[in-house]
């Protein structure tokens, strides 16, 4: 049995990582509302941006001079997978879903005898992927320093992997990152960036439309944009969800805490009960023997 | 017919401006335009440059640094990939805006050597983004050009 000066102790510690858990909590709470706004924010440009390009794409898409971006190498055999998670911890299971994914389709891809090749972005998700994977990685973005993802961040992602694909060191990309979806749910998401996918276009809108210059040139000045405005967007989503993970994680944290420290103090007062009763007992036994 | 159009200007990180106006003057790449109500649907890539927008409280200038804009008979969307209101647009932030091209320009030349078609491509915008620093009265401090 612990002494009560040990009990005393550990209650002492248990209550100074409430105050952190706590504290954790309200600072993701806090950059949680940032990251959504951030993402609200982004919206516009991004639904503008795919509604043009779906257009384009439907209407370009099935000649033969469609850019590589659009119709792919004509292969699928090297699958590059991005995997963007937290750059830290203590985030629940956030960085683990992703990673989870990723691993996921990883194993069905090398089951399939095509090459798998990794690009982590965000240290967390490298550190999981490292044991199984790691002789898979070719790069690492590290975001350690960016205290808000930016366009630029976004920019530099996509000119790295469009590089690769120049140089024909992949057939298809894929991202992952976390949905967010609300504070306790963020959907792990595999996202093909190239070749190039878009939804909803509408043949008959773009058909009105005059090009300056033609139709293929936007579109192959475009297309590299839009991995760009993909990455940008998976990038706010994750930082909304890494945070929302975060807070529910430190909830629980501090929950967990506190019934912690409710148990440690019943158990203190009981063994303080005990020595007084112990010591009534050795004082009256003493009296008696007189 | 109505004499004004919905303008939008929207960045990837945020909306700049959303107003009703009557001119709106677009840096397309192959040449300027000016779209006003009524205008043929069209699509055009931006060069680097300056984006007028002319409604009834004057005259909104801001530098854009490429995109494109969606234009139609009563609307005009702009889609920059970096855009400021000129106000914003100190030494500083022009500066960043010029050495992201330079260095644009200088990494096409070395990956392209002997391909003069992505260097002067890379060139051509440099020297539009430093066009607009004359043109607003900034310096560009590009000496080797």
């Amino acid at each position: 049995m612990p002494s009560l000066k040990d009990l005393k102790n550990r209650i002492a510690s248990v209550k100074s990582t409430r105050k952190i858990t706590k504290a954790m909590q309200m600072v993701a709470a806090a950059k949680l509302r940032r990251a959504q706004d951030a993402a609200e924010a982004a919206r516009p440009y991004a639904e503008r941006f795919d509604a043009v390009m779906a257009g384009l794409a439907s209407s370009v898409g099935g000649s033969d001079g469609a850019p590589r971006l659009l119709a792919g190498t004509g292969k699928q055999d090297v699958h590059l997978l991005v995997v963007m998670t937290a750059e830290r911890g203590l985030c629940g299971g956030f960085n683990g879903s992703i990673a989870r994914k990723a691993r996921i389709r990883a194993s069905e891809l090398l089951a399939q005898g095509k090459t798998v090749k990794i690009l982590t972005v965000g240290k967390k998700g490298r550190e999981m992927l490292r044991r199984d994977y790691g002789q898979y990685f070719v790069g690492h973005v590290d975001l350690t320093d960016v205290k808000r993802v930016g366009y630029a961040n976004a920019q530099d992602i996509a000119r790295d992997v469009l590089g690769r694909f120049d140089a024909d060191e992949f057939d298809v990309a894929t991202i992952f990152y976390a949905r967010f979806q609300n504070v306790i749910t963020q959907i792990p998401t595999a996202q093909q960036i190239i070749p190039a996918h878009f939804e909803g276009g509408e043949e008959a809108d773009t058909a009105l439309y005059d090009y300056e210059p033609g139709e293929e040139e936007i579109l192959a000045d475009l297309l590299p944009r839009g991995v760009a405005t993909q990455i940008f967007a998976a990038l706010l989503e994750n930082a909304a969800s890494e945070q929302g993970a975060r807070m529910s994680a430190m909830d629980n944290a501090t929950r967990n805490a506190g019934e912690m420290i409710d148990k440690l103090t019943i158990e203190y007062n009981r063994s303080r009960q005990a020595v007084i009763t112990n010591e009534l007992i050795e004082i009256i036994s003493g009296a008696e023997a007189l | 017919m109505a004499d004004t159009l919905q303008f939008d200007l929207v960045s990837p990180e945020r909306k700049l401006a959303s107003v009703t106006a009557t001119e709106v003057r677009i840096p397309g790449t192959d040449g300027d335009l000016t779209a006003m109500a009524g205008h043929t649907p069209t699509i055009t890539t931006l060069r680097p440059g300056l984006l007028q927008v002319v409604h009834q409280g004057g005259t909104d200038d801001y530098v854009i640094s490429g995109g494109f804009a969606e234009i139609g008979p009563d609307s005009v969307s702009v889609l920059a990939e970096r855009a400021h209101p000129r106000g914003e647009v100190t030494q500083e932030v022009y500066e960043g805006m010029v050495e992201e091209f330079a260095s644009a320009h200088r990494d096409a030349q070395t990956r392209f050597e002997n391909e003069p078609g992505p260097v002067d491509d890379t060139a051509k915008l440099l020297a539009d983004m430093v066009a607009v620093g004359t043109h607003i009265g900034l310096d560009p401090k590009q000496s080797n050009f």
